[in-house]
């Protein structure tokens, strides 16, 4: 049977009451009104920047470059070249992939990325990163013991793969393009950017699911 | 301008609360407009990151986030004149506001 807290009673009528927003919260708001006050930043930059990574870019931007790497070739070649100039075909340059490198899976290597330090990423043609590649475990393990956290994803790799951690860092983020499944001859770009999966851009998923077809 | 059929939209939310994504906004807007460097943001957040760690955090978003503020607290007072006792004096001026203002209606200092 639960007892009757007085204490506890009127805490919680004001916690109900006073509408304070968490302490995180109000260190952001805190920060940016000094920041725009002082003309350092423009709000309305920050809240496109908000809008964009919530509602707009995301994982399928990087499926559209894989799905044009498998199906043109002269594409491909730039993009293995120079990916941060191939992505300007789309329009997908900008936060944080201004020295974007991609690599390539085959038959006997696997690539996988993740950025030892802290969280870099390709933002513009990924979006936001997942949570488990911020954390110190993932951050820790994927360059110590690839295999095992790729076998915690589902990937299984036969023993003549070789696997590659590409640590991200402030200047050099990456794209893993994982390999065109078999049986997908003939499709077009956008069938093919649909089964291309964010995760097999990061290198975490490699054998692409073509929905039983 | 919303585009709620947006085909290239993110298919899962990408953040959980409105701050997380004010947070790294506000680090990647202040990293564009030259006030520190993306070098100086990454060993920033990655010894908040460590630091973290070493104190026991739980290895989640909440704590990531936390750090990324940390950082932006860091490197504000480092390379702007935005000093911690400005921001103490702020954020009593933001709880004030919020304490005063009755529910739903904009807050503002």
């Amino acid at each position: 049977m639960s007892t009757y807290d007085p204490e506890k009673a009127a805490q919680i009528h004001r916690d109900l009451h006073t509408h304070l927003p968490p302490d995180p919260a109000l260190r952001v708001k805190t920060l940016e009104s000094l920041v725009v006050e002082r003309g350092l930043v423009q709000p309305e930059i920050v809240d496109a920047w908000v809008e964009a990574y919530s509602e707009h870019i995301g994982p399928k931007r990087g499926a559209q470059v894989v799905a044009r790497a498998w199906t043109d070739p002269e594409f491909k070649a730039r993009l293995m070249a120079d990916a941060s100039e191939a992505i300007k075909d789309f329009g997908f340059e900008g936060h944080a992939t201004g020295h974007l490198k991609a690599i390539e899976n085959t038959d006997t290597q696997h690539n996988l990325v993740v950025c030892t330090l802290c969280s870099c990423y390709p933002f513009s043609i990924l979006g936001m990163s997942p949570a488990w590649y911020k954390s110190s475990e993932y951050r820790a393990r994927a360059v110590r013991e690839p295999r095992k956290v790729l076998a915690e994803f589902g990937v299984t790799l036969a023993k003549d793969v070789s696997v590659r951690a590409w640590d991200s860092t402030a200047e050099v983020r990456y794209i893993v393009i994982p390999q065109r499944p078999a049986g997908t001859e003939g499709w077009d770009q956008d069938r093919l950017a649909a089964i291309v999966s964010r995760n097999s851009m990061i290198g975490t998923d490699r054998d692409l699911d073509t929905g039983g077809e | 301008m919303f585009n709620p059929d947006d085909p290239l939209a993110p298919p899962e939310k990408a953040f959980d609360q409105p701050w997380q994504a004010q947070a790294l906004a506000l680090a990647d807007t202040m990293v564009r407009a030259g006030h520190f460097t993306p070098n100086q943001w990454a060993q920033t957040l990655g010894a908040a990151l460590s630091k973290s760690e070493q104190d026991g955090a739980p290895d989640n978003a909440e704590t990531y986030y936390n750090a990324v503020i940390t950082a932006l607290e860091q490197l504000t007072e480092a390379h702007t004149d935005i000093t911690a006792p400005q921001r103490q004096v702020r954020r009593a001026a933001w709880e004030a506001a919020y304490l005063r203002t009755p529910h739903g209606q904009p807050v503002k200092l």
